[in-house]
């Protein structure tokens, strides 16, 4: 549960009638009425473009957490370090293996399976899932940390499902750090998919799925061929927003394996705050942070040409 | 053990009890031929599903419940080989719970205060007047609402080192407000959009300030947005761990995002009971707060027709 993960939910406001633009108060035409945006405006500009900067700056300096005097500008050298650097290539490749699993599989499809289930369950099914569901999304990240690192652990909850199924059971946080993690993740947060495909599913008119029905189109193709390309725009702004959500995840990883073993589960933010603090190099750590910054931004961009007419 | 292998049967049961009771009977009188009829099926189909995912969702879940109260607590769920509150009077100690979860109730508390002041402040002009810099200033702020925190907190940690900011209170309160302003903002302004002008042209002739206008017209009749806006800021900054992680050092200053993981972030010599009665104790608040602002919209926190399809 991020912030980004809602920041679609003021949307539904302006359906209920949005101030009318020629009705606006012409009163006090001067500047000073946008005075009340200052406070505002100073806490983003000091505590978030502030950091930003300074982060593109520190980028190019050798700095280190030791002392501020050494900084010097060493150019693209902390880049192209990065891009040589075996374990940064490692952390690109788990992150991507981590958001593809969570978001894009798990979360994304999940979501979808849950809502277009509760649109046809029993109510009392139907409550009970969602009251589950949501309730691992509200829960703090660090609980659901411990809480999915006791499920996987050796003598956890999942092996002992296993062993009475007669499967073979396995260390998962150990020989499947990064499948276990994008499980996690995927508990933790496929609440916000299923809430934005239930809006989605129960706004598409029952007439179009009824008369598919009639013209003898069978379950596959009324999904396939009509409710995917009625909901495409939700399943656009749901998928990036996850992408975003699952990009800057760091304390559900970091309770359950800490990035290890070894660096099995190390993915952009943990291998950052690792170069950065443990490892000493806040020069090269931000050239990390700032490569996960541009990432996603480029995300954002995106989700903002979804979004654009509703501003 | 044997709550495990309950899960399956459960929804055995659940399944059967609904093919002797639903709608079944009238449908099979419309639709002649032995057996349910097709949308029984399919809403039994949709139900034995739905209580499969529900039995994997709510697993850990359990675990939490059981492990509490449980005088030798595993890893695995399992029915509480005995009963008992220890688990819970070992926390509730002012190292443990009390001082963490005061110092988490200062931090969010102002930050929230914060952030919603700043917020409701800056969507008035936003959403009540014409200007150029109007929908770029608003594109900004939703772009920011996607950017990852994450990736700012090295930098952050940076800037606050040299400033002096680094393991203060009102530091970290600072960051974490900016951190969810843009959101607020963005929520704010929609929420404000739906409050009619007219109600507001009433007060402005009767000479009130924009001041009084804001505060005594229209944020009252906003009450369910601007509590949505509150509580949800309040939650997301309870339950973060990473900024208070980076900004605070002190022991007597963290919040109990961070505490938790010092007391039993020590992996391998756990004590799960403890560890799941803290993490209850933890999680309550932000869950109420949940189910108070849920309630309060008729459910309509589900983000009702938040994403356009």
């Amino acid at each position: 549960m991020s912030t980004t993960d809602l920041a679609a939910v003021g949307k539904e406001v302006p359906g209920r009638g949005g101030a009318p633009r020629d009705q606006r108060p012409v009163r006090r035409k001067n500047t000073w009425r946008w005075l009340p945006i200052a406070p505002a405006t100073v806490l983003l500009l000091l505590f978030l473009a502030g950091p930003i900067a300074y982060c593109a700056y520190i980028a190019f300096t050798d700095m280190q957490l030791t002392g501020q005097a050494s900084a010097s500008f060493v150019g693209f050298d902390n880049f192209k370090k990065a891009f040589a650097d075996e374990n940064f290539r490692n952390s690109v490749l788990l992150t991507l293996v981590f958001t593809l699993i969570s978001s894009i599989l798990g979360q994304n499809t999940l979501g979808l399976t849950l809502a277009s289930l509760m649109a046809r369950s029993t109510r009392f099914v139907r409550s009970a899932t969602g009251a589950v569901v949501i309730c691992a999304w509200v829960l703090p990240e660090i609980v659901a940390g411990f809480l999915l690192y006791t499920f996987f652990s050796k003598e956890g909850t999942l092996n002992e499902i296993l062993a009475f199924l007669h499967l073979p059971s396995q260390n998962w946080l150990y020989t499947l750090p990064i499948i276990a993690v994008s499980f996690a993740n995927v508990w933790r947060g496929t609440a916000f998919s299923m809430l934005v495909y239930s809006a989605a599913l129960s706004e598409i008119p029952k007439e179009v799925t009824e008369s598919a029905e009639v013209d003898g189109a069978g379950s596959w193709q009324r999904l396939w061929r009509i409710t995917l390309p009625m909901i495409r725009r939700s399943i656009g702004t749901n998928l990036m927003l996850n992408t975003l959500q699952t990009l800057s995840v760091f304390g559900l990883i970091w309770a359950m394996t800490r990035g290890g073993p070894g660096n099995r589960s190390q993915t952009l933010p943990i291998f950052m705050y690792d170069q950065a603090f443990n490892k000493s190099l806040i020069g090269y750590g931000t050239a990390v942070a700032l490569l996960l910054l541009v990432v996603g931004a480029l995300f954002s961009l995106v989700y903002l040409r979804l979004m654009r007419e509703e501003v | 053990m044997a709550a495990v292998s309950e899960t399956p049967a459960l929804s055995g049961t659940a399944a059967g009890t609904k093919a002797t009771s639903g709608p079944a009977p009238r449908r099979r009188s419309l639709r002649p031929g032995p057996g349910l009829s097709r949308s029984t099926r399919q809403r039994l189909a949709a139900d034995l599903g739905l209580l499969v995912l529900l039995g994997a969702f709510v697993l850990p879940l359990i675990w939490l419940l059981f492990a509490s109260v449980d005088t030798d607590p595993s890893m695995k769920v399992a029915p509480p080989s005995g009963l008992t509150t220890e688990n819970f009077s070992n926390v509730l100690t002012d190292e443990i719970t009390f001082t963490p979860m005061l110092n988490s109730l200062v931090l969010c508390g102002t930050a929230t205060l914060m952030t919603v002041t700043a917020a409701a402040l800056a969507a008035y002009p936003l959403s009540r007047y014409k200007a150029r810099f109007s929908r770029p200033y608003l594109l900004t702020i939703l772009f920011s609402t996607c950017l990852p925190i994450t990736a700012v907190m090295v930098p952050v940690y940076g800037l606050f080192v040299q400033v002096n900011l680094i393991d203060t209170m009102h530091g970290t309160i600072f960051f974490l407000a900016t951190s969810q302003l843009p959101f607020a903002v963005w929520l704010m302004k929609n929420f404000m959009d739906g409050v009619p002008v007219a109600l507001e042209e009433a007060a402005w002739t009767d000479g009130a300030s924009w001041l009084q206008a804001l505060t005594k017209v229209i944020l009252p009749l906003m009450g369910p947005g601007f509590a949505v806006v509150t509580v949800y800021s309040f939650i997301q900054m309870w339950g973060n761990f990473f900024v208070p992680f980076m900004l605070l050092i002190s022991p007597e200053q963290l919040p109990a995002s961070v505490s938790i993981f010092t007391f039993f972030g020590n992996l391998g010599s756990i004590a799960f009971g403890e560890l799941a009665a803290f993490s209850i104790l933890y999680s309550t608040p932000v869950l109420l707060l949940y189910i108070l602002i849920s309630k309060r919209l008729g459910g309509g926190f589900t983000l009702g027709g938040a994403v356009k399809g």
